[in-house]
């Protein structure tokens, strides 16, 4: 091998300097960092909006924006959170572990992996300048419904462009976690043996690939009604504006499930870790994930019990919904049978994962109740619903990402987290997430319609409680930033394992982990 | 709100245990779904209270170990890890039982869902069509026909006045019906898609642009009972409320008997000619109604989406042809509605002469209800 190679090799073994480093990388780290601080930032920006919400819902009346600005916000508040939050999160997440845990030196297609990431600031870049444009930005929900959908404003084209460009993110990503942990694994861990993160995403990823296409024709099928004459939802022109809505809903269902099977798989990696002891039914819970991830294709309708399905297709999905109760159980079962008889701590990613299963449960016995297609007839499209989403995204799905923030911090910067400011974290959350969210069951089940800029009078005191709840929750993770800031300019030097009861390869590397890892790739028993 | 109210909940909520097991103190502080007046009500709130037993007992339960060992299986208690780990007849025990909870729950919420989908052997139809923001009641065996608009004043959403008893759930023509009489509904809209939902009826249902959907109620009681659109219809979706009048029969058909007669009268002021003062005033309300919403009371408009008259183009220099066809046809693509179904001849004639005379429009020009019945 001649010097010039050498030197040539030399110069893939460290980072670029200064910006071009993050623009060109095609480092799983690098990238894995670039996907969680936008997400980050996402976070923020969509929390922002959730505090405009509540603040002019803290009392009744309108004190702070006008109607058509207050369904902006709920619009784009959902669609910043779904695709510019969690997803990224848990994209970025995968960038950084899945190599690391099944002994890779990185993803499968890292020019891919540099792509997939660097057209997300370009898609939020459209959707957020629509706030500005004639007519301000979507407003009619994220689930976009035509008609109503058709009379946005410019904002409309961007809109659909943006979805088209995430879209396109969520397939290339997917694409190469499915590529990487199908080829790249070290020799000996057989699929079965695969920490179940790993088997989360693999799973996941599948589903994105599945359902993102379908999302994609949808909008563009809204694109051309708006701006070709075509009459795919237009019911004058012979079309069909309730077949918009299945088509939406069968690719949104399995997306909710998008957003939370990663958490499952976090959940499972902090939990036997803080107990001390091995998960209790591996195989169960991933068979269980499978269930749940097939499910998620044949219960889609169960978002539309009210447009006035025919009985057999409103008993179906009914009895199809309430199945998912069985997998989930299963999960939840095993999590509290992992705990039993371990030797449990409370540092503060178990605390978040804790809550997790607690919370999580809450809003999934609100799901099952929400199953009852007779009784979601009372449900649909009140703030019963609202409370069920939130439990499950938010203590759900955005505790899990904070609970493996907290968990693989220490192994990405080297430095462990300060404890009791993560506690303090911690508590003011949870809560926070349950004066804002645990109201808003009673204000549906008493009758107050979601996406309301106003409402009666007897509704007024949740509204406060929430509001204030919202306030105390969206301002404490202004100590999240501050933690992670701080854990990334320095602490206390963390150990390879970091966690006493931590396994798995990832905790066999050192902290931080070199910029390359598993060049030689480990040998599994 | 007071902080005393809020306090007096506090309180409440705090002894929230004690409180479950009373759901009549419940309903009354809006904690709970209603039981509602009707049999599809209470099947409604039967099974949600139901599951939500259920779902209280595996909560308890679930909970309930996994507190315990987060207690009695800490380290910091000394507690050695076992290290046990699959079980085949646990996991196969924690996957049937569901099973047969869930069944348990299936057969009372088919039944419920198999009621509610006969809407069979109705006494009478009420046609509901979803406009934006208001709703229209056609009853298709008396030829009533009528437009259900809120009637909370603009000053009370604002502030500017202190809010009212039934603050944004009250409307200027409530839907009347009589008790006892089963009652088929049949939902459906001229623009989006809104829904039609009063919760003591138990249920709400789409009304969908090209669809028609049936649904049924037997009010047993009379009374007033209030509800929402419940699907995100746009701008307005929060003040457009429905109100239901349920009479005793015989007040009913007192009631048809005047819808019947003040009908009449209508018809018959569309033929002469009216002054430009009372065209002027007239329009003033059917603006109030169906435009302010959008084009604001000052006619100044909100950006964009929802352009200005004052001194617009249309309003002032325009053809007045040009205008009433725009009133009457909207314009597609945007959220300007038709509004030939919506308005009669009269107020089309009100509110064409009162948008170009009213903020300094000054145009002098009045519309007369014949014309618009000429151009519709």
């Amino acid at each position: 091998m001649s010097t010039d190679a050498i030197a040539h090799d030399d110069h893939h073994d460290e980072p670029a300097k200064g910006l071009m480093r993050w623009v060109t990388t095609t480092n799983h780290k690098d990238i894995g960092t670039l996907y969680l601080l936008f997400s980050l930032l996402m976070f923020f920006v969509g929390g922002a909006m959730a505090l405009v919400i509540r603040a002019e819902l803290f009392q009744p009346g309108l004190q702070l924006v006008d109607p058509h600005f207050f369904n902006q916000m709920t619009t784009m508040h959902a669609l910043v959170m779904i695709f510019g939050a969690v997803m990224p999160a848990f994209v970025g997440l995968a960038n950084w572990l899945i190599p690391m845990m099944i002994g890779a030196p990185d993803m499968a297609l890292p020019r891919l992996n540099n792509w997939s990431f660097w057209i997300m600031p370009f898609a939020f870049t459209l959707l957020l300048a629509t706030l500005f444009m004639d007519g301000g930005a979507p407003a009619s929900g994220w689930t976009i419904y035509p008609p109503l959908s058709l009379q946005t404003g410019d904002a409309f084209p961007f809109l659909i462009f943006a979805i088209h460009f995430m879209g396109i993110s969520s397939v290339m990503g997917s694409i190469n976690i499915i590529a990487t942990i199908l080829n790249m694994r070290a020799p000996g861990m057989s699929l079965m043996k695969m920490p179940l993160f790993v088997w989360t995403w693999l799973i996941t990823a599948y589903l994105l690939i599945a359902v993102m296409p379908v999302l994609a024709g949808a909008v563009t099928m809204l694109l051309t009604d708006k701006f070709f004459a075509t009459s795919f939802f237009n019911a004058a022109g012979g079309g069909d504006p309730v077949m918009f809505q299945h088509i939406f809903w069968f690719f949104g269902h399995p997306e909710v499930y998008i957003l939370i099977l990663p958490a499952f798989g976090i959940i499972s990696q902090i939990i036997p870790t803080f107990s001390r002891k091995p998960l209790f039914g591996y195989a169960s819970m991933v068979y269980a994930t499978a269930s749940i991830a097939f499910l998620s294709f044949i219960v889609w309708a169960h978002h539309m019990f009210t447009v006035g399905m025919p009985l057999a297709g409103e008993l179906f999905f009914m009895y199809a919904t309430s199945l998912i109760a069985v997998p989930t159980g299963v999960k939840v079962f095993n999590w509290v049978a992992t705990m039993w008889k371990g030797a449990i701590t409370f540092e503060t990613p178990m605390l978040f994962a804790l809550a997790f299963v607690v919370l999580f449960t809450i809003g999934g016995f609100s799901g099952l109740m929400l199953a009852m297609a007779p009784a979601d007839f009372q449900y649909h499209d009140t703030y019963f619903v609202v409370a069920h989403f939130h439990y499950v995204l938010v203590p759900g799905a955005i505790f899990a990402i904070m609970a493996a923030v907290y968990y693989w911090l220490p192994k990405w910067t080297g430095h462990m987290i300060d404890e009791s400011l993560g506690r303090k974290h911690f508590w003011l959350s949870v809560i926070g997430v349950n004066i804002l969210f645990f109201p808003q069951h009673f204000l549906g089940l008493a009758g107050m319609p979601r996406r309301i800029p106003d409402y009666a009078l007897q509704f007024a005191e949740f509204n406060a409680l929430s509001s204030i709840g919202a306030f105390i929750f969206g301002l404490s993770q202004l100590m999240f930033l501050w933690i992670v800031i701080k854990t990334i300019r320095g602490g206390q030097q963390a150990s390879d394992q970091v966690w006493e009861g931590a396994k798995g390869l990832e905790w066999t590397l050192p902290s931080p982990p070199p910029y390359h890892t598993f060049e030689t790739a480990p040998e599994i028993k | 709100m007071s902080l005393k109210q809020l306090s007096r909940r506090f309180g409440v909520l705090a002894g929230g245990g004690l409180l479950m097991s009373s759901s009549s103190a419940w309903a009354e502080l809006g904690l709970n779904m209603t039981r509602g007046v009707t049999s599809i009500s209470r099947e409604a709130y039967d099974l949600h209270m139901l599951i939500l037993w259920i779902c209280v007992l595996i909560g308890v339960a679930v909970f309930g170990v996994m507190f315990y060992s987060m207690y009695h299986h800490r380290k910091s208690r000394g507690a050695v890890p076992a290290q046990f780990h699959e079980s085949t007849t646990v996991e196969i025990v924690w996957t049937v039982v569901p099973m047969l909870i869930l069944i348990g729950m299936a057969i009372p919420a088919t039944r419920a869902l198999i009621a509610m989908e006969d809407t069979s052997n109705a006494d009478m139809t009420i046609t509901v069509t979803g406009y934006q923001w208001k709703w229209k009641y056609d009853y298709l065996d008396e030829d009533i026909s009528f437009f259900s608009t809120s009637s909370t004043p603009r000053a009370q959403i604002l502030n500017d006045a202190e809010k009212g008893e039934h603050y944004l759930l009250e409307v200027d023509n409530p839907v009347v019906v009589p008790v006892g009489k089963k009652i088929r509904f049949l939902t459906t809209a001229a623009d989006v898609i809104h829904a039609w939902w009063v919760p003591d009826l138990g249920w709400k249902r789409d009304a969908i642009p090209g669809f028609i959907n049936e649904s049924w109620a037997t009010i047993e009681e009379p009374g007033i009972y209030r509800g929402q659109c419940a699907e995100l219809c746009g701008k307005d979706h929060g003040f457009m409320p429905v109100v239901v009048v349920a009479k005793t029969e015989e007040d009913y058909q007192a009631w048809v008997s005047d819808q019947k007669a003040s009908a009449g009268a209508a018809a018959a002021s569309a033929d002469r000619e009216w002054t430009l003062a009372e065209l002027m005033s007239k329009g003033e309300s059917v603006y109030g109604t169906a435009c302010a919403a959008c084009h604001q009371p000052s006619g100044e408009g909100m950006g964009d989406m929802f352009p200005a008259l004052k001194g617009s183009p249309v309003t002032t220099a325009g053809p007045v042809e040009e205008h009433i066809a725009t009133v009457l046809k909207g314009r597609t693509g945007t959220a300007m509605a038709a509004f030939a179904a919506q308005l009669d001849d009269v107020d089309l004639a009100a509110v064409v002469t009162y948008t170009r005379n009213a903020w300094g429009n000054d145009t002098g020009q009045l519309v007369q209800p014949t014309q618009i019945k000429s151009l519709r």
